[in-house]
């Protein structure tokens, strides 16, 4: 199973967008949303039915049994992550603790121990013959990169023989981006063309490369400004990556989602782009992966 | 001479893993023996660094050679420099690919990708 | 005065409403907490001051006092550490920094080195003095970034502070508000806004922060997150209405209180209602 994945380094460009409107196009039957800090795919796929819930147990937290604790103070200055607090008692900061375990081995009466501790919730939508993972991180939770992977693992352990999944990722380039690269045939960043946009989207190639996936690029709401729309096509063509699209700013676009539809779902210019888009981003794919196993 | 590969099952007919640090099992292979054993892969909870903890427990268990699809890089540091030789598996069962491997049909793993931990820079 | 803008999702206006507040306040420093994308400099384009890099401390073994006890690699919550051939070899992309290792070793065989993971530049730009982090690409966690420059943040008296955060609401976000003082929540008119707004309230809730909403790109017709702040009973700051002129201006980096006396006027009122929000909480909250 081939495994797309959506980017763009920078927030609010439109991932989601495309990645609702390419999983109408190609009637995917294996999808899943790797934002699992602000998941919002499901809000345009329209789901028949409840999910399967699994509690998902992130980093493990310390934890101070208060009736054995003498006061030392040697937890609190050693703690890295400043998670420790001395009030009138000694206190875990569970958003800043980070599970290292070093108070609980040092602690000399073994009043601190290492409790398995819920970061966020998974979920798995399997309808008919369609596989749906994503997943919602708790607020201030750490282990967002493990979430992703359990997201597309889970996504992988319903369904894997299909031709192709759909990931749409998150912003950013670090650790649930990262862990979301893992495994992934191609990436298709949708860019914005600000100088904002523009920063950010050599950031997230950058990241891109150094885990040799390979990468393609289009625009969204080009025509807000050409200028930039053209520095990234110029980009593209310096650093060989494969352009392909340009999607204009379209009012419609936000009607659709408003109303829980991707935008293939009506009659709109930027759904007309976005359908040129997926068929060079298909072709793309697909030869590339027959290229490889050529060799 | 002991062959490790990544399963995904319990016996000789399974499929190879795809995951090396995450695989849920390891079949050891003892050529002298002929005797196999399955392994559960403790390093496939880990929050991160699985690749290094599931070398690190094929080195423990004196592994030389080890078969796999992929392998990242901080695993295959830990597997070169203990000396296990990496070969890349071919598309079969855990048993196609240790009779293949025998027989001098497999060859070795060049395209070690960058962890999937975050350090991808040369 | 220290202000951090959010939002849940990215691209609502973070860097429009921070940037602007900062500029339209005359003296002002302006913070960018978006380690991993930040996008603050790109408007102020500031004259660097100074650059610093910022390491985090990753173990070293001394393998002639390496007694071969196996305690580090046992003890590593993270897996950064194996043990091949009789020696320690230490994983820096895992390595959580914890210190757990070094402590721990008997033999005192492990020491600590440093390992770079970005940089802060302070700069300044008119009245407004800019710090950015930087992360480096390949690092998962920028929150010891985060920490540096609010701590140098500390050493500013005297001058409102805007914060201009990372989206969502994880860990990382968490500490860009740590010290603030009040939090606007940056909203968009759209399904996908309401839903990531929600979550950024449901933190500065729990962090007994006050907040209060902006609601950008405004169109005529229904407002899915205006309809949210008034079911939840939250403050609306101001509306910026969706403008093309707006849009380029933010397109092409200028910051559009310096371009534009309408936006001087819309972000200078904006700064005044959040001061006498912040004054109101002192009296009422000390």
């Amino acid at each position: 199973m081939k495994q797309l994945l959506i980017l763009s380094g920078k927030g609010g460009t439109g991932k989601t967008t495309v990645a609702g409107a390419f999983i109408k196009l190609y009637d995917a039957k294996v999808y899943a949303d790797c934002d699992v800090d602000a998941p919002n795919l499901h809000l345009i796929m329209s789901q028949n039915s409840e999910p399967e819930r699994r509690d998902f147990y992130g980093l493990p937290k310390a934890e101070i049994n208060q009736e054995l604790c003498i006061g030392c103070d040697r937890c609190r200055q050693n703690c890295r992550f400043e998670a420790i607090q001395r009030d009138e008692k000694y206190i875990i900061d569970a958003f800043a603790c980070e599970g290292c375990g070093v108070c609980e081995a040092l602690c000399p009466v073994g009043a601190i121990s290492l409790k398995p501790d819920v970061s966020g919730e998974l979920m798995l939508y399997s309808e008919e013959d369609k596989v749906f993972s994503t997943a919602q991180l708790k607020m201030g939770s750490g282990t967002s990169g493990m979430l992703v992977s359990e997201v597309k693992k889970q996504m992988r352990s319903k369904k894997d023989d299909a031709e192709l999944a759909i990931i749409d990722g998150s912003p950013g380039i670090g650790c649930p981006v990262i862990a979301s690269l893992s495994g992934v045939d191609m990436v298709l960043i949708v860019a914005e063309p600000s100088i904002s946009g523009i920063s950010d989207m050599e950031r997230i190639i950058k990241t891109a490369e150094a885990f040799q996936t390979k990468a393609a690029v289009c625009v969204n709401k080009y025509d807000t400004n050409i200028v930039n729309t053209e520095r990234i096509e110029e980009y593209c063509r310096t650093n060989n990556l494969p352009f392909v699209g340009r999607i204009p700013f379209d009012p419609e676009a936000v009607k659709a989602i408003n109303n829980g539809l991707t935008v293939v779902d009506i009659d709109c210019p930027s759904g007309n782009a976005v359908r040129e888009v997926f068929n060079k981003t298909i072709k793309l794919l697909f030869d590339i992966s027959i290229i490889a196993e050529d060799i | 001479m002991k062959i490790a590969i990544p399963v995904d099952d319990k016996n000789m007919e399974t499929s190879v893993c795809i995951s090396f640090g995450r695989t849920p099992y390891f079949l050891i292979y003892d050529t002298e023996s002929k005797g196999s054993s399955f392994l559960d892969n403790s390093a496939a909870a880990s929050q991160g660094g699985a690749g290094i903890k599931a070398a690190q427990f094929l080195v423990d268990n004196k592994a030389d050679v080890l078969l796999t699809p992929r392998c990242g890089e901080s695993a295959a540091q830990v597997i070169k420099a203990a000396d296990i030789r990496m070969y890349k598996t071919i598309p079969g069962s855990a048993k196609y690919n240790v009779d293949a491997f025998t027989k001098g049909e497999l060859s070795f793993l060049e395209e070690i990708h960058a962890g999937f931990h975050g350090h991808g820079e040369k | 005065m220290r202000i951090a803008v959010l939002s849940g999702k990215g691209g609502t206006g973070k860097t429009l409403i921070s940037v602007n507040l900062a500029a339209a306040a005359g003296k002002a420093v302006y913070l960018d907490c978006d380690v991993e994308e930040p996008n603050g400099h790109l408007f102020f384009k500031p004259e660097v001051l100074y650059e610093e890099e910022i390491s985090v401390k990753i173990p070293v073994s001394d393998e002639k006092q390496c007694g071969g006890c196996r305690t580090c690699v046992d003890f590593c919550k993270f897996n950064a550490l194996a043990y091949i051939k009789d020696r320690p070899v230490v994983f820096d992309e895992v390595c959580h920094s914890c210190g757990g290792c070094i402590l721990l070793c008997p033999e005192k065989a492990l020491s600590e080195k440093e390992k770079i993971i970005g940089k802060i530049q302070k700069g300044v730009s008119g009245q407004v003095t800019v710090y950015t982090g930087i992360l480096n690409t390949g690092v998962a966690s920028g929150i010891p970034l985060i920490k540096k420059l609010l701590n140098e943040n500390r050493k500013e008296k005297g001058m409102p502070a805007i914060i201009d955060c990372p989206p969502g609401s994880a860990c990382i976000v968490m500490e860009s508000i740590r010290d603030a003082d009040y939090c606007i929540l940056a909203a968009e008119p759209t399904l996908f806004g309401v839903h990531n707004l929600n979550m950024v309230y449901e933190l500065v809730k729990l962090f007994r922060k006050p907040y209060g909403v902006v609601l950008n790109k405004c169109q005529e017709g229904e407002n899915p997150a205006e309809r949210f702040c008034e079911e939840k009973g939250i403050r609306v700051l101001d509306r910026i209405p969706f403008d093309n002129e707006l849009g380029t201006m933010n397109s092409n980096a200028k910051i559009a209180v310096r371009e534009s006396e309408k936006y001087r006027a819309l972000f200078s009122s904006l700064l005044k209602t959040v001061t006498e929000e912040v004054r109101h909480e002192a009296t009422v909250n000390p």
